[in-house]
């Protein structure tokens, strides 16, 4: 395992330099300038926004750029926003919390959703509960979020005006009025990303027990009389879960990268959208960082994944 | 000229008080101008201010709770001079204030001044190349330092440095800055200067305290702690920000004005899309306040129909205009696209000009696209009125238009196309994706087809559009298109800046990267003159006629289409009471803004 494991961390290192490669040309070639907004303005003269330009170093070669930000990284140096000019490392800190809360929260609720209907439906296929979980799993992954979302704004906001829908990242009170706050402002962002998350996770989970339930094992299981629960939590369950734990694996980059048009609908200020925003005004340093972070998180979930195969089957050797 | 003379006359009698200001608002009414303009000759000439209709009731400072704002942009920086939009702007003047504001009128408001320094209390030299302000005293910075001269002076020198990268250093790099004592400045300016009321007005005038910026003049600027914990002397204290998202302030106790601020607590809370902010304000009434609604009329009434809150609409110098394109934008000539030197095989036409500004139906577009957020003009100057020309006129008369082209000999062809010497008249109109400006192309492109006018609709992405790319032949500035749609914004009172777009200087070419603000590339002799005129004429009237007589001859030459003089709408609570200028920040009037009980 030792050996396989330095194998794939040498291997990801050229993966990242080529993902960091690929995503500064093409941010270099997409048009726009994150001084837009000042060529509007006629009373910012185009010298001085050629100044800016130029004492950002946006004039110099692409080459130039991308060595200066990678030699910079290396040394633990993410490079300042060209629009607020503050460290984009503080910037992505203070939508850690917030991002981790709302997105973790969203897909403890997808399992929580996903796990007992998936294995239920999967026990007794085609029965009315079955048909049901399976239509309405359909319609949840099939809505958009920013369709779900705007819909339960309307409904819970502005019908009943029971829950607000701007979050509010450093609410005032403390205690449990904090507590009441936070979860009120949390269920319809959480609910949009959960419900949609779960939808398509309690297919796959209902597809993958499915395939269990039909193995010799598990008819020797019930032939040798054992209680219905044990056969489906020991035998069927634990066999089941196995691509599944790799794709919750796999999605889990998300919780760092946050749920752009969610955020956005709700005001969320997480790193979904630091980073739309910063796409929008051609931030290129924060780009960079949001994005390569991302890049590092997913290489590094894949090789969870991939040791979590041999931990939950230990058919699977790494030699 | 006779106006003028009636209009000194006029002045001096109320200065006599011999009329009421009231009696010389109505009689300027009968000449044309608007109450505005009344107030800034009084102004200029010295004649003390009455009144705003605004009156501030609270009797205490505090024990208003908290204010809370949506900005659908987050605000990104509190330096003010690093500012890159009005929301970084806006967030920065919740704690720092310059030296006097902009009201609705267009009159200079003191905020941080004594006094506003005219010419009859010295303030403004003979000559127009000086200025010197008198600072309030007893005012002190948040951290409980006073407020001196020597504030203001390094104010100057930090953002006139270029390697502070400062947004505003286009204000400050050309002017001298000097102490004349402790709470006196004196600004000079390279030349005669009529409109001197640049550094330390408004957005660009914020002055930054000297004790907390000092150490990281120039270079180091991007370090400073103030520029995340800013220092200032406005009526709030920062107690966070967070970039993007939120910024968070507390009454501050020591406010130089009496009774106020009268909001315990301020929070301004940014991103979202602008529809859903207008639904926080005026739906639900989750926000006491939402900056520029750039959402359809419609939409804001039905909004409004919950009762929570109001659009308020500010009136301002921008205007949506549609440019006809008289250089050749589809061959190049000396190696360039849109050259100065070539001419377009339709536009160059003056009566096709005159035919299209004839097909433009700007009523039907106020009444069916901007309702209440634009009025429909002929002018390209709307703003200040005192600026607004009463000599234009605007038609929407296909029959005309068709009478107008068949005289030029456009004949229509086989397919109702008219053409002439073999050129067809088909036209690429381009503008940026948006859905109000897409509803307009419509409306031009139905009436241009009666009168035998084919028009391809183009649209591009803001991003794209407004940027200064080089390398896009689609951005608004090159102009490769036979006309073109957009807002110009006049971010100033004075229209120096805004009527510098019809120089030769400013021509947009190749050999300014397209950087020129002069984009339809119409030169005209006698406007240089005017300009250059106007330039150095230190008498407002004067001043203003030669503007009025500027913003006639790109509009008569029908190079121009005026369309819509467009205003700034917010939302705020009905409880609200505040008052909003379209030529300052909204946040410039923040110490005022309280809640009705």
């Amino acid at each position: 395992m030792g050996p396989y494991l330095l194998r794939r961390l040498l291997l990801a290192v050229p993966s990242l330099l080529g993902i960091s490669a690929v995503l500064f040309v093409v941010l270099a070639l997409a048009p726009g300038d994150p001084f837009a907004d000042l060529a509007l303005n006629p009373s910012v003269p185009a010298e001085v926004k050629a100044a800016l330009r130029a004492k950002f170093g946006l004039d110099d070669p692409i080459w130039q750029r991308y060595f200066r930000w990678l030699w910079a990284m290396l040394q633990g140096d993410w490079g300042f926003s060209f629009i607020s000019r503050v460290n984009v490392d503080t910037l992505i800190w203070q939508r850690v919390p917030t991002t981790l809360a709302v997105i973790g929260a969203s897909q403890l609720l997808a399992l929580a959703i996903a796990l007992p209907v998936g294995i239920y439906s999967a026990v007794k296929p085609y029965s009315w509960f079955d048909r049901i979980a399976s239509s309405l799993a359909f319609v949840g992954f099939s809505l958009p979020t920013f369709f779900t979302g705007i819909l339960l704004i309307l409904v819970f906001s502005i019908k009943l005006d029971w829950l607000p829908f701007v979050y509010r990242a450093d609410l005032t009170s403390t205690g449990w009025a904090w507590w009441s706050e936070q979860i009120r402002q949390s269920i319809m962002p959480v609910t949009v990303l959960g419900l949609f998350q779960g939808a398509s996770w309690t297919r796959y989970v209902r597809s993958s027990m499915l395939d269990v339930v039909r193995l010799d094992h598990v008819t020797t299981a019930r032939s040798k009389g054992l209680a219905e629960r044990v056969v489906v939590m020991k035998h069927i369950v634990r066999n089941a879960l196995i691509p599944v734990v790799t794709l919750v694996a796999l999605t889990m980059p998300q919780v760092f990268g946050g749920a752009i048009v969610t955020e956005q609908i709700f005001r969320v200020p997480g790193i979904g959208s630091m980073l739309i925003d910063a796409i929008l005004r051609n931030d290129t340093p924060v780009i960079m960082a949001v994005t390569f972070v991302f890049s590092c998180l997913v290489i590094f979930f894949n090789l969870v994944a991939d040791l979590l195969y041999g931990w939950l089957d230990p058919r699977i050797s790494y030699n | 000229m006779q106006e003028e003379k009636a209009l000194r006359a006029l002045i001096d009698d109320v200065r006599e008080g011999r009329l009421p200001r009231r009696g010389f608002i109505q009689r300027l009414a009968a000449m044309g101008l608007g109450a505005p303009v009344a107030a800034q000759l009084l102004m200029h000439a010295g004649v003390a201010q009455a009144a705003d209709n605004f009156v501030y009731k609270p009797t205490k400072r505090g024990g208003g709770g908290t204010l809370k704002a949506l900005y659908w942009q987050g605000p990104t920086s509190l330096q003010p001079h690093f500012a890159v939009g009005t929301k970084d702007q806006d967030a920065s003047r919740i704690f720092y204030e310059p030296l006097a504001c902009w009201d609705n009128d267009a009159n200079l408001v003191p905020i941080l001044a004594e006094v506003i320094p005219t010419r009859e209390n010295g303030g403004l030299s003979a000559d127009g190349k000086s200025v010197t302000w008198k600072l309030k005293k007893g005012v002190l910075w948040h951290d409980g330092k006073p407020f001196t001269a020597d504030d203001c002076v390094f104010t100057w020198e930090f953002a006139k440095d270029p390697a502070s990268a400062c947004v505003t250093s286009g204000v400050y790099k050309d002017v001298v800055v000097t102490k004349i004592d402790t709470h006196t400045i004196k600004v000079t300016y390279p030349k005669p200067t009529p409109f001197w009321a640049m550094p330390f007005v408004a957005a660009e005038g914020m002055v930054i305290p000297k004790h907390v910026f000092g150490p990281y003049a120039g270079a180091k600027s991007r370090e400073a702690p103030g520029n995340l914990k800013p220092v200032g002397t406005g009526p709030y204290k920062i107690i966070d920000f967070k970039p993007g998202d939120m910024v968070r302030g507390e009454l501050n106790a020591n406010y130089h004005l009496p009774n106020r601020p009268f909001f315990d607590a301020i929070e301004m809370k940014g991103g979202g899309d602008a529809t859903s902010a207008a639904r926080a304000v005026l739906q639900t009434g989750e926000f006491d306040f939402a900056w520029n609604l750039a959402v359809e009329d419609d939409v804001l009434k039905r909004m409004e129909a919950g009762g929570k809150g109001k659009t308020v609409i500010v009136p301002s110098g921008d205007i949506e205009f549609i440019q006809l394109n008289i250089t050749d934008p589809w061959n190049e000539v000396d190696g360039e696209r849109a050259s100065i030197k070539s001419r377009h095989f339709a536009f160059s036409d003056p009566a096709v000009r005159e035919a299209m500004s004839m097909l433009v139906d700007r009523k039907g577009i106020q009444d069916h696209i901007y309702g209440r957020t634009a009025t429909a003009t002929s002018n390209f100057l709307n703003a200040p009125t005192r600026f607004r020309s009463g000599n234009t006129r605007y038609e929407f008369n296909i029959d005309k238009a068709n009478q107008v082209l068949d005289a030029a000999g456009w004949k229509r062809g086989a397919d109702g196309v008219r053409e002439k010497g073999g050129k067809k008249m088909k036209f690429v109109f381009q503008t940026s994706v948006n859905t109000l400006r897409q509803k307009e192309q419509a409306v031009i492109k139905q009436s241009c087809q009666k009168a035998g006018i084919d028009l391809e609709l183009k649209s591009v992405t803001p991003s794209v559009y407004f940027s200064s790319d080089v390398g896009n032949p689609d951005t608004y500035g090159k102009f490769w298109a036979d006309m073109q749609m957009y807002t110009t914004t006049m971010t100033q009172p004075d229209p120096e800046r805004f009527m510098d777009q019809y120089l030769a200087r400013e021509v947009s070419a190749k050999a300014n990267k397209w950087a020129g603000r002069n984009i339809c590339r119409w030169v005209n002799d006698e406007y240089e003159k005017i300009y250059a005129a106007a330039e150095s004429e230190l008498d407002p009237v004067k001043r203003a006629a030669l503007f009025i007589r500027m913003n006639d001859l790109p509009v008569k030459d029908n190079v121009i289409i005026p369309l819509a003089s467009r205003t700034r709408p917010y939302g705020a609570g009905n409880k609200m009471a505040l008052v909003l200028s379209g030529w300052d920040l909204a946040f410039s009037t923040i110490h005022n803004w309280y809640r009705e009980s």
